[in-house]
């Protein structure tokens, strides 16, 4: 998660800056700490007292004038070049076109996990709501893939901070922002909210999923359908309908259709549980949904008290969801 | 000094013979600092109140850096860690920086003018005590069940009912506007007095460093604490009687939070640097033997910091997304700030440089400040750079760089100017040899617990997490981080312990211990309480210079 590990360009650019802006206060560094040890060490008293003070220097205004100069072209330059790394990171939001190849994704930020509502790619309207895994399609050499995010929140501040993709662009209530990602790497990349925001912010995570542009329609055709109807599960998902859970959860194609919580209809196609912080597998399910709490303390869902018997017929149902 | 007119009983209890005012039962010296007026117990309670305010601080850091240690550690809960950040700067920055800061002032600033006392002595007690209030009214909080878990600059809408439950977070905010009063009452008091009570012959151009950087800090205070209070003020209004600042659903504005805030945040921590660069000024030049070079530069490097520094607050905004334009603005004011800055760099170099330097504590400390602020203001630099913040903002990277400057830049000069001044308000010299075991553990302490934060923010760990998984690399930073944390510990017991003992078993000190040269030391050790048997008449910035060389007084080359 270093970010000095760029896999984007915009990420790229901004550790060009590091890199010069670390190169010059490293120079002033080494010049103004050089002539600070200097001067402890060459000037300090001697055991011995010695008589009479040392000659006493007022001032001197070319010495001055030389030394306000000086840092005044630093900072002209550490100017241009932070000028020209803003205009190259922050971008401008373009619209939805055909053959664009670009994603459209609007990102909604709440106590503690993300929603993401896939709004169209290269052209195609999409319109299916997913939670806390970002799945974008991989940049090559011929085509750029970018995916642009609409940043919203539903309560408080949040941030969004990918490390290695961009650089962070916090999720305001009240205010629209904007953020572009864009890569060459396939695979995961990680990273976490970065605005306080109450009690669980240190585990709300982010997951980006950089696909084969292969890989990414397969995930785009398996998420725009509905959720899978098996016989199998039929008893779990009538229970599951008529609990509590269907005011917080969505389940599209079927009654549950709450938008308080994750959207569930592919939950199985996700690895993690949580907004990132414990394994998608049949256990830890099943621990989640007895009692989230104890894994993530304070987090807005509570334990239901379901029998056990129910308890295991609404888990086989989720893990029905792929 | 003996008293030729028969005084009244009652006043002038200082003036009594020492051991007439230590058969002074307990209750009258109660009695006596309860209800004094005195700029000098006034500020003396307000250093003792800052360090009392420190331990508890420290404390709070002690446990956050003990959860840290391990990655998805659980020592602490997420409430006690949020509550514990939250009350930490809280603390450290209201209830410690500030206070000490002023309560320096107050002690010196008469003083070094040659004035009795402060402008208006009965506001200056109220000052301290509202003060001190307000820190108590803060700490309240925890009888509502837990303190506020809001951070310390409480971004709506988390401060708002919804989101912070139970009354804390209003305990919090009032507390702050009270003890926020204080700290206006003590600016509109340094500015009076310095302005209004001057020695004669002390024009502007010639006070002491120390007290133009009181003078602008108190202009400071007073642009930028106003605007916290009214904000704080909101928060109470939204929070209680159904405003909606801040609610967002009813036509409110998080991001108005965020720029009010800031625009006190800022200043504030100018607040915290000013006096201390007016203090090692004072250090520097008579521990170096020679004269402070460029005063004219430093006092107009002063008033452009002053200046500057309330143009740049929305470099704490970087990544809200205000749009290139105001990104380009706030980067651009935030590089010219290190122009006056290292103006002031360079001309206490240029003071040491070609002196006889003394290393006894005060220069020690002051040499701790010079080799680290300038590494924390060069991170500043770093941060200054939108771009290059869009990565750095709300990561370990800026944790490091403010503690940098708070502790390497505000507390090593505090220090400095502690040892310093403590011969002239006991009467007594601290112990040099803990002096130098609190330099150095301090100083590795230090450097040790606030750098290996610049590499696991860089390494992608955000702030204000409870805990953090393994495997990103953070785990062996923290363990440093945490190392270095316990090393500070003895250092701060070894200067409680030290200021302590040193009252009894201290070298008495006499006037002028370190041979200086401006008015405070023209004066017995501690002073009595008009200050002066006569006010005197000064010529120079260095008045006991003059004195002591007639022959080469400054005011033939100022």
């Amino acid at each position: 998660m270093s970010i000095f590990a760029p896999a984007s360009p915009g990420a790229h650019s901004i550790v060009d800056l590091a890199i010069l802006t670390f190169v010059v206060t490293g120079l002033i560094f080494v010049v103004v700490e050089g002539v600070l040890l200097y001067s402890v060490w060459r000037f300090r008293q001697p055991r011995v007292e010695q008589t009479g003070e040392p000659p006493q220097v007022y001032g001197s205004m070319p010495i001055e004038v030389a030394w306000t100069a000086a840092p005044t072209l630093i900072v002209f330059f550490l100017v241009l070049v932070t000028t020209r790394t803003l205009w190259d990171v922050e971008k401008t939001q373009p619209k939805s076109k055909p053959g664009d190849n670009t994603l459209f994704v609007n990102v909604i930020g709440h106590q503690w996990w993300w929603e993401y509502v896939y709004e169209s790619y290269d052209g195609r309207i999409l319109g299916f709501v997913t939670a806390n895994e970002l799945h974008m399609p991989v940049s090559d050499d011929d085509t750029m893939r970018p995916v642009y995010l609409t940043l919203k929140s539903a309560d408080v501040c949040h941030s969004y901070w990918v490390p290695r993709l961009a650089g962070k662009v916090d999720l305001i209530p009240g205010r629209v922002n904007s953020l572009m990602l864009e890569t060459k790497e396939p695979g995961l990349q990680l990273g976490q909210c970065a605005e306080f925001c109450g009690a669980q912010h240190a585990n709300m995570l982010l997951r980006v999923n950089v696909d084969t542009p292969e890989e990414f329609e397969r995930w785009l055709a398996n998420e725009s359908k509905a959720a899978l109807e098996e016989s199998a599960v039929a008893d779990g998902r009538a229970k599951f309908l008529a609990q509590s859970c269907v005011n917080c959860h969505a389940v599209r194609g079927t009654p549950a259709r709450g938008t308080y919580a994750p959207d569930l209809t592919h939950l199985m196609s996700r690895q993690t549980l949580a907004s990132g912080i414990i394994e998608n597998t049949p256990e830890t399910l099943a621990d989640w949904v007895r009692d989230p709490q104890p894994i993530k303390p304070g987090c807005l869902m509570p334990a239901f008290g379901l029998t056990e018997r129910d308890q295991q017929l609404i888990v086989r149902y989720l893990l029905s969801l792929r | 000094m003996s008293s030729l007119v028969e005084q009244p009983r009652g006043i002038e209890l200082a003036d009594r013979p020492a051991d007439v005012a230590m058969n002074m039962g307990w209750t009258a010296q109660a009695h006596e600092w309860a209800t004094t007026v005195d700029h000098k117990k006034i500020g003396i309670m307000y250093v003792v109140m800052s360090i009392v305010f420190l331990v508890i601080g420290g404390i709070e850091a002690i446990l956050m850096r003990w959860q840290l240690f391990y990655p998805r550690s659980k020592v602490l809960d997420q409430d006690t860690f949020n509550q514990l950040f939250t009350m930490h700067g809280t603390t450290m920055v209201f209830f410690v920086g500030m206070p000490i800061l002023i309560g320096i002032g107050n002690y010196f600033v008469p003083l070094m003018i040659g004035a009795r006392d402060m402008a208006f002595p009965r506001l200056n007690a109220f000052g301290f005590w509202v003060t001190l209030f307000g820190g108590v009214m803060v700490y309240m909080s925890y009888i509502t069940g837990g303190a506020p878990a809001v951070g310390w600059f409480a971004y709506a809408p988390l401060t708002s009912n919804t989101f912070s439950r139970g009354a804390a977070t209003d305990f919090w905010a009032l507390g702050l506007i009270v003890s926020g009063i204080g700290t206006i009452a003590g600016g509109v008091n340094f500015i009076a007095t310095i302005l209004g009570m001057r020695a004669p012959g002390m024009t502007l151009r010639k006070v002491p460093f120390f007290v133009w950087t009181m003078l602008w800090t108190s202009f400071q205070i007073l642009l930028a604490i106003p605007p916290l209070t009214a904000a704080l003020t909101m928060i109470i209004f939204d929070r209680q009687l159904g405003a909606h600042f801040f609610d967002v659903p009813n036509g409110g504005s998080a991001y108005l939070w965020q720029h009010l805030f800031w625009f006190f945040g800022h200043p504030e921590v100018y607040i915290l640097i000013l006096p201390v660069f007016g203090m090692v000024s004072e250090i520097i030049p008579v521990f170096s033997r020679k004269v402070l070079f460029g005063y004219e530069f430093m006092a107009a490097a002063t008033m452009g910091i002053a200046f500057i520094s309330l143009s740049v607050w929305a470099h704490h905004m970087f990544c809200v997304g205000m749009g290139r334009m105001p990104d380009l603005f706030f980067a651009v004011a935030t590089f010219l700030v290190s122009i006056p800055t290292g103006i002031k760099f360079f001309n206490w170099l240029a003071t040491m440089y070609g002196g006889r330097i003394w290393f006894a504590s005060p220069m020690l400390f002051s040499f701790g400040f010079l080799s680290m602020f300038l590494i924390g203001g060069l991170t500043g630099i770093m941060l200054g750079a939108a771009p290059f913040d869009f990565q750095l903002s709300d990561s370990y990277f800026v944790v490091g760089h403010f503690h940098w400057v708070l502790i390497g830049g505000t507390l090593f000069g505090t220090f400095a100017g502690i040892h310093y001044w403590y011969p002239k308000v006991t009467g007594r010299m601290l112990s040099e040899r803990l002096a130098r075991w609190q330099f150095w553990l301090l100083y590795i302490g230090f450097i040790l617990t606030f750098g290996p934060m610049h590499i696991s923010g860089v390494l992608g760990m955000p702030r204000r997490i409870y805990t953090y998984d393994a495997g990103h690399g953070w785990e062996i930073w923290n363990q440093l981080s945490t190392l270095g944390a316990l090393i500070q510990v003895p250092s701060y017991a070894i200067l409680v312990y030290n200021l302590i003992t040193s009252l009894w078993k201290g070298k008495p000190a006499g006037d002028d211990p370190w041979d200086a040269w401006t008015l405070e030391w023209m004066t017995t050790s501690p002073p009595p309480s008009y200050n002066f048997e006569e006010v005197p008449t000064v010529h120079s910035r260095r008045p006991l210079w003059d004195l002591k060389h007639p022959e080469d007084p400054d005011w033939q080359y100022e």
